[in-house]
């Protein structure tokens, strides 16, 4: 496990070479998510501010 | 005939659902073939006879590099067509390229970097291949800069397609560098004529890993290019009848 970890004594370029491309991954995913998230609320948004009020909690927002 | 599902693409409502469909045929694959990849690289690959086991970073270098020429080519094919075509969601499908390539070419510079320093002895040379490459990460950032400094969403398109187009010449630059000049990078043992130069053993968990990330890109632009027709689409109509179709296929 050790000898694992060591990478043959590159260990300290290997790893953080996995873990940045890990972080790259990793943030781009939860970036594409979000822009689709917000994108999905904003039109929610727009469609409800098109149609108007239709319910009395809403009337006067 | 061809012509007609070309355009069927470009409708707005059309590619979105097509994209919501599609997304995941591709980023589960993208999971299982990046796992395989990884296994057989770090767990079963032999030590390379010169470098030891630091050539094990090529398991995340060449991806991201492959990664980094290849979104920028798909950006660049975009964006022309949005240019030539008048296609919205081809704009819309170049924009959502940037952000991804630009991450992956300075995973690309930085990971090969860490691979330089025990290897050559050295984080950086200007030499062609570092370079270039580095070239394309100000080509991807000036692209987003074009982008954001802009007002008018049409103009914004038309100029940032301009600069892709014109950058796309720098891919191949790239790529041959290290056979055109001598480059302290390495030529290339995989995209060569003849046979790749690797073992099976090592070679296999490379194809795996850059297939998987090939399937995640394709699933990335998926979710992005959604996001940004449906930010781009002023007529109502599609946007009301895709959103109210239940959680699980939106």
């Amino acid at each position: 496990m050790l000898k694992f970890f060591a990478m043959g004594g590159y260990g300290a370029f290997v790893w953080p070479s996995y873990a940045l491309t890990a972080l790259a991954v990793t943030l781009n995913i939860l970036w594409a998510r979000s822009a689709l998230r917000s994108a999905r609320q904003e039109a929610l948004r727009r469609l409800a501010a098109r149609r108007g009020p239709t319910l009395p909690y809403e009337v006067g927002s | 005939m061809a012509w007609v599902w070309f355009h069927r693409f470009g409708s707005p409502p059309h590619f979105y659902r097509l994209a919501t469909r599609l997304a995941p045929w591709f980023a589960w694959p993208a999971l299982v073939l990046c796992l395989a990849g990884l296994i057989g690289g770090l767990g079963f690959a032999p030590a390379d006879y010169q470098q030891g086991d630091g050539f094990r970073i090529i398991y995340v270098h060449a991806p991201s590099a492959w990664l980094s020429l290849m979104v920028y080519v798909v950006m660049a094919a975009s964006a022309a067509v949005g240019l030539i075509w008048r296609m919205n969601v081809a704009h819309a499908l170049a924009a959502s390229c940037a952000t991804i390539g630009a991450s992956f070419t300075a995973v690309a510079l930085l990971t090969g970097m860490l691979w330089g320093r025990p290897m050559w002895g050295t984080y950086w040379e200007w030499d062609p291949r570092l370079t270039s490459e580095l070239l394309l990460l100000f080509l991807y950032l000036g692209y987003m800069g074009l982008r954001n400094s802009i007002d008018d969403l049409g103009r914004a398109d038309r100029a940032s397609a301009v600069l892709a187009i014109v950058g796309v010449v720098n891919v191949p630059v790239i790529h041959y560098s290290v056979i055109w000049w001598n480059s302290l990078h390495q030529a290339p043992s995989v995209m060569r004529f003849g046979e790749p130069t690797m073992p099976a053993s090592m070679l296999l968990p490379l194809l795996a890993m850059l297939a998987g990330f090939t399937c995640y890109f394709v699933a990335l632009l998926l979710t992005r290019a959604r996001a940004e027709v449906l930010r781009r689409e002023r007529s109502a109509q599609w946007v009301a009848t895709v959103l109210d179709v239940p959680a699980r296929s939106v």
